[in-house]
């Protein structure tokens, strides 16, 4: 190792021209930019440090008061470059993170001897905790807490402040796997691409640079190594990093501007080469995304996620507030299909007033449907209110339940929908058991609804979070394809054409989208950004093409081989650069 | 020592958005403002330019509290708070 200089890190950096990391690409984009590395969390003081021998406790005080006043300046500013929600909880862990009571606080444990580090830690603790007993809403702000007291511990150190990097400048972010939390501190306008160590493609980072539209790749183990200010060449479809680019970079780089610009309209019917229509319709959360996918083209909505109603919230939202959450979205397809998902809490979305959070393993518990068993009721007055909200708009109003595993829940749910009004009840297949009797639940509902992500969890029984598994945490394992292939032979053997549509992520890329179609899915449902270019691949094939890929990626030996063969039979993809 | 009562206007209660812009009110006073909800004993009363005090007093909508400050300007300026908190300030 050259010695850590600034000229000497400057020369490793030199050094490293034209090395390479290789990762799972789960978002396209070519892109050339230089990186900020998204520093570590910060690490916990010791339990029960004292204060340094010969520190006075005024001094180590005045250090903390000058350190909170510093993280809560830098909130400020940073929030006044912030925009909506962004802005606001910037706002609010601005104001935090000097607040009278947490300073006070963490000043009395100074003086009783505590070393500032672990005084802060020790006083927003305390405060973060009688927030969380607060519950609600107030429970969700314990977090924001906890983000100011690792900002203040990292201030007093003089080591970067944890979370994403500030800079005035575009950059590309390079860390190991981003939070939920993160994406109200990611801006869009700053950050041009996502490059994680760790995480799989259903990651949340993956997740977020979808819906941002931004080039990503996950799982390229060693790029934490790299130094600030190094400048990369990502491929987000490839799913490589290349550091100091050359001209051929710099020109496939360009293309992508051109190709972005090109994609960028969806004329509002899929269909294959031959004619062969696939609508294409979009994933939504609320009225705000239903108009923004309406305006992309989108065909209807095939996945209304009704979370969006009850997150946040420590209560059973009144059937009033569904129908006109709702109806936002209905008044926005007038004439379409809008498929209803039932509340699908648990697992990685609890619910306080819903789900167990102590069960050892939440995503094989009482989630989606399922929690009709424990809390009945919620599900009933949820159908009551899509009923009253679809009631008066010109929506063709469909509806599915998450999770089921069995034909005798999807008979059930089918006969709660019939109870509450609903003339087109359907379910999710997620569960494996679902897709291998696909057809006895095809008797007792009018649609099924593959949602790739929780069934590539399942059948692979591999965490969708681990960057260790992302490997086998893809859509395109061949088994992932056959669970979908005898859900489509299920539809055929029940006999009375049952569309088989996908709402997963899997719908969303554009080569899998050919495989999905040539198993002889019907429609596909998918994030509003990803509709042009899954259009543009679809048009390049007939269906006898599509069938024919679908043959190659089933049988193929890994999931590695079945999307390089898929691939390299769709030439479009590289001139496109998806 | 002065005091006024306010009733709070904000859908959402006095937390979030309606809570910060009140605690950067009372900030700027060169006052030391207390508040709590109507009924508790002025000696519970919060630290009212602390967002989390204001927010573990979990004050929802049509809640009554309670504003008390001594010192020079301090009828004026309890005026000026109640005067923000009996505002819908969510709905700005």
């Amino acid at each position: 190792m050259i010695v850590q200089t600034i000229s000497g890190q400057a020369s490793t950096d030199k050094a490293e021209t034209g090395r390479t990391f290789a990762g799972v690409g789960v978002s396209p984009g070519r892109i050339i930019g230089s990186i900020l590395l998204m520093p570590k969390a910060v690490r916990e003081p010791a339990v029960g440090e004292r204060l340094a021998e010969g520190t006075a406790p005024e001094d180590a005080s005045a250090a903390l008061r000058t350190a909170a006043k510093a993280v809560q300046t830098n909130l400020t500013a940073r929030s006044a470059g912030a925009s909506g929600a962004g802005r606001e909880v910037l706002e609010a862990t601005a104001l935090m993170a000097n607040d009278p009571m947490l300073v006070k606080a963490a000043v009395k444990l100074i003086t009783n001897g505590a070393s500032a580090e672990r005084a802060i830690w020790d006083a927003a603790a305390s405060v973060a905790e009688m927030l969380h007993n607060l519950g609600g809403y107030m429970a969700e702000r314990a977090t924001d807490v906890l983000d100011v007291r690792g900002r203040i511990v990292a201030e007093l150190r003089g080591v970067p402040a944890p979370g994403i990097p500030y800079s005035d400048t575009p950059f590309i972010l390079v860390g190991e796997d981003l939070a939920p939390a993160d994406t109200a501190t990611l801006d869009p306008a700053k950050v041009l691409a996502l490059v994680t160590s760790s995480g799989g493609p259903q990651s949340h980072t993956a997740i977020i640079a979808r819906a941002l539209g931004l080039p990503a790749v996950v799982a390229a183990a060693g790029v934490e190594g790299l130094h600030d200010g190094t400048l990369v060449f990502v491929d987000g479809a490839a799913g490589t990093i290349l550091v100091n680019p050359g001209a051929d970079e710099v020109a496939l780089a360009k293309a992508w501007e051109t190709t972005t610009a090109a994609l960028a309209m969806f004329d509002g019917t899929g269909r294959l080469k031959d004619g062969h229509l696939v609508p294409l319709l979009s994933n939504v959360g609320g009225a705000k995304d239903a108009v923004k996918a309406a305006a992309a083209g989108a065909q209807g909505v095939g996945l209304l996620r009704t979370e969006f109603c009850f997150l946040e919230r420590d209560t059973e939202p009144t059937i009033a507030e569904q129908v006109e959450a709702y109806r936002g979205v209905f008044d926005a397809f007038p004439g379409k299909k809008v498929v209803v998902r039932t509340l699908d809490a648990g697992a990685d979305k609890p619910l306080p007033f819903l789900t167990d959070a102590s069960e050892p393993n939440p995503a094989l518990g009482v989630r989606g449907y399922r929690t009709d068993f424990t809390s009945p009721g919620v599900l009933e007055r949820q159908l009551q209110a899509i009923a009253q909200a679809a009631d008066g708009t010109e929506a063709q109003v469909w509806v599915m339940a998450p999770m089921i595993s069995t034909a005798e829940e999807a008979e059930h749910f089918a006969g709660l929908c019939t109870a509450a009004g609903l003339t087109t009840p359907g379910v999710m297949v997620e569960v494996p058991s679902a897709a291998l009797t696909a057809a006895s639940i095809l008797e007792h509902v009018d649609f099924v609804s593959l949602g790739t992500n929780d069934l590539t969890q399942y059948a692979m029984a591999a965490d969708r979070q681990l960057g260790p598994l992302a490997d086998l945490n893809t859509p395109w394992q061949p088994a992932v394809l056959q669970l979908i292939r005898l859900t489509v032979a299920g539809s055929r053997d029940e006999g009375h054409g049952k569309p088989v549509g996908v709402c997963g992520e899997a719908a969303a890329d554009p080569a899998l989208a050919v495989v999905l179609v040539g198993l002889g899915v019907s429609t596909l449902s998918m994030t509003a950004r990803a509709l042009s270019a899954v259009a543009a691949v679809l048009a390049s094939v007939t269906l006898p093409e599509a069938q024919q890929l679908a043959a190659l990626a089933l049988t193929a030996h890994s999931a590695t081989d079945a999307r390089r063969i898929v691939r390299e039979k769709l030439p479009i993809l590289n001139t496109l650069g998806l | 020592m002065p005091e006024r009562t306010a009733v709070i206007a904000s859908r959402v209660g006095l937390h979030a958005r309606p809570a910060g812009i009140f605690v950067a009110a009372v900030g700027e006073l060169p006052l030391e403002v207390t508040i709590a909800m109507a009924g508790e004993p002025a000696e519970d009363a919060m630290d009212a330019s602390s967002i989390l005090s204001i927010m573990s007093l979990g004050a929802s909508n049509g809640d009554t509290v309670v504003l008390r400050a001594d010192g020079e300007g301090a009828d004026e300026a309890l005026d000026s708070l109640v005067k923000i908190l009996e505002t819908d300030l969510d709905a700005e």
